[in-house]
């Protein structure tokens, strides 16, 4: 695809809401049945992402709206993963890492040079493809991470009704009630990915990222995690990259499919759209082969 | 060829061992697992018989006559019963095993050796009595085990933290040309002779206090100018593999890097980091050049680094050997004693940090 025909793409970016209302209408999964929270927006403007002299991604412009699960996918090394971590500049921690473009939460663009990462981070908050507690923590203490290593003067009583409340949300309260003095890594892996979720929204977020969240999961593990997801975006604005298509259909609203033209080229952003509409009828024959399984 | 069913009446026929179960080819069999040690046991037996026949036992000979021995008699052995695979295997064990022997023969030979002559005056006195005005038999090393403490404590306490904060620059801050520039000279320290270190640290307090002096605190600095660049290296090592997705967990959370590294990173790795700075206290526990030149020789207990000389345990076996008293026999058991002291608290300090790193270390496999 030329860069020209990204831009219309792009353009036609605005009217998503309308779409994902109309396929609402039809009696087709949308977004949560109830907003606890209305979380932020995030809307991405010709974002290119570089590694040193490699450029990885190019010309990303999407938005991803709030209180909604969004699903990347696309073929390995295509760039997902990077546009993830881009939203919480993550991406910069990389040694030679940088990034063009604006990444806009709500109206403010967190790459503007006044930004601290950190406050960033605080409100974007995520989780890894392999569950990753902190080793030298127990339980209550990985949950509780967020707000003991940032915030100050939290009573311990808030911080415990905190944590009950964090573990209840991640579907894992039931699991470890009883022992919230053990250390998190005697967990199983779903249990651990969900205390890493619970860690992660115990600092009440705007937006979560998850970045293939599953692949190291089983298939009941996975589904618990599903179940928690779409639990979840009734207070955050949820963003997923994903390898596993059924995933991504099951669990999103909106699916973003990146691609490569071939490898050592920039990924790029080929499709977003409805996650019904990409599985069912995507506008692209690039989107279609890949989701019908005919990719390569 | 298939001896899989316990009635195929081939497997009656042949021994079952002369056919592989796995392939059904027709091997030469199989010798017991023990075989290894029936070989060296015999051949240490004949090895023996022959010495004492001969009347030239040692230690050493019957070592290099056991291994002369085992080597072509397993091989041949091997060869003949099993096949020349097998053989070459059973050579290429008994061939490491030897090795092994061979590098650790010195390390039992010199601890019999010290334990033997150190036990003579390694009593209650040795170690409740100085040696002030003592110049026969008796007195002890009380002042010299003090001063040890002291000086390689002080100089852990000034080692630990330039080391460990060096060591946190090179895995988490630095980049580029410092980086490269702090680690050339990291590998440049560690290559540096103890007696240098000994006389740059006389040399820098003697610019102040004028020649000739000699403080115990000069002794920690010599001794610590050896222990930086093995607490740096050891805690580089340990801060490397803690995993980054710890730190990008961390940070995820919205966490600044100091607290990163401060709240994760370090009790993550503390227990590698305590087992590294024990390491490294074993290290110069035992250092005689550096402390002869700055310590000084002195019989009588001193606890303070900043005035006055200070004895320590080396630079005592040094002296009681060197200009022993009049019963000189005494003197030397005393240095003996002194080099068993040693070699016990280092011993202590390796099973210490091996203890620490079972019981508090944080299993990191478990992790990625």
């Amino acid at each position: 695809m030329t860069e020209t025909a990204d831009k219309t793409k792009s353009d036609r970016h605005a009217p998503v809401a309308t779409d994902l209302a109309k396929t609402a209408e039809q009696g087709v999964k949308r977004g949560p049945d109830k907003v606890e929270r209305v979380a932020k927006r995030f809307q991405a403007k010709d974002v290119n992402l570089y590694y040193g002299d490699f450029h990885a991604v190019q010309d990303v412009t999407m938005t991803i709206e709030a209180n909604q699960v969004t699903a990347l996918i696309g073929s390995s090394g295509c760039g997902k993963t990077t546009v993830l971590r881009s939203l919480n500049r993550m991406h910069e921690l990389t040694p030679g890492a940088r990034v063009e473009g604006e990444v806009v939460l709500d109206d403010q663009n967190i790459y503007a040079p006044n930004v601290d990462p950190v406050e960033v981070r605080r409100l974007v908050g995520m989780v890894f493809q392999a569950p990753n507690p902190f080793p030298t923590m127990s339980i209550y203490e990985n949950v509780a991470a967020g707000l003991t290593l940032n915030r100050r003067g939290i009573s311990k009583t808030e911080k415990s009704d905190i944590v009950e409340k964090s573990l209840r949300g991640a579907h894992l309260w039931e699991e470890v009630k009883d022992r919230l003095d053990r250390p998190g890594s005697g967990l199983s892996g779903g249990q651990q990915q969900r205390l890493c979720i619970a860690r992660a929204i115990a600092v009440e977020p705007e937006v979560l990222l998850m970045d293939e969240p599953c692949s190291a999961l089983d298939p009941v593990a996975t589904l618990a995690v599903e179940d928690l997801i779409e639990d979840l975006k009734s207070r955050y604005t949820i963003v997923i990259v994903t390898h596993n298509m059924q995933q991504a259909a099951r669990a999103s609203d909106v699916t973003a499919f990146f691609n490569l033209e071939a490898s050592g080229k920039p990924g790029r952003l080929v499709e977003m759209d409805a996650t019904d509409k990409i599985f069912t009828t995507p506008s692209k024959r690039e989107t279609e082969d890949y989701v019908s399984g005919r990719f390569g | 060829m298939s001896d899989q069913t316990p009635d195929n009446p081939s497997a009656a026929v042949e021994p079952v061992d002369h056919v592989s179960p796995i392939t059904g080819a027709s091997v030469s069999g199989t010798l017991p697992s023990w075989f290894l040690q029936a070989i060296v046991g015999g051949s240490a037996l004949v090895a023996l018989a022959i010495l004492l026949a001969t009347g030239s036992f040692t230690i050493v000979l019957l070592f290099i006559l056991t291994a002369a021995l085992s080597l072509p008699t397993a091989y041949i052995w091997s060869r003949l019963a099993e096949n020349s695979r097998q053989a070459m295997d059973r050579l290429v064990t008994l061939g490491i095993v030897t090795g092994f022997g061979l590098a650790v023969l010195p390390l039992i030979s010199l601890l019999y050796e010290v334990v033997k002559r150190g036990t003579a005056r390694f009593d209650g006195s040795f170690f409740t009595e100085a040696q002030r005005g003592v110049i026969g038999a008796g007195g002890g090393a009380e002042h010299a085990i003090i001063g040890t403490l002291v000086i390689t404590g002080v100089a852990t306490l000034i080692s630990v933290p330039i080391g460990i904060m060096t060591a946190v620059y090179l895995t988490e801050y630095g980049t580029g040309r410092l980086r490269r520039a702090v680690t050339f000279f990291v590998d440049v320290m560690t290559g540096i002779p103890s007696i240098v270190a000994g006389l740059f640290a006389y040399a820098l307090f003697a610019a102040f206090l004028g020649p000739g002096i000699r403080l115990g605190i000069i002794g920690s600095v010599a001794l610590s100018v050896l222990m930086i660049p093995i607490v740096i290296r050891s805690a580089e090592e340990i801060l490397k593999i803690v995993p980054d997705h710890l730190r990008e967990a961390a940070y995820a959370l919205g966490t600044p890097k100091w607290k990163v590294v401060t709240k994760i990173v370090l009790p993550t790795a503390l227990a590698g980091l305590v087992t590294g700075v024990m390491l490294a206290v074993a290290r110069v526990i035992g250092e005689t050049a550096p402390l002869l030149v700055t310590t000084g020789v002195i019989d009588s207990v001193n606890t303070n680094p900043l005035s006055g000389r200070m004895q320590n345990l080396a630079v005592y076996a040094y002296s009681e050997y060197k200009d022993p008293g009049v019963d000189v026999q005494a003197s030397y058991d005393k240095a003996w004693a002194a080099a068993l002291t040693l070699i016990l608290m280092v011993m202590i300090l390796s099973l210490l940090a091996r203890w620490v790193y079972r019981r508090f270390g944080t299993d990191l496999r478990d992790t990625r």
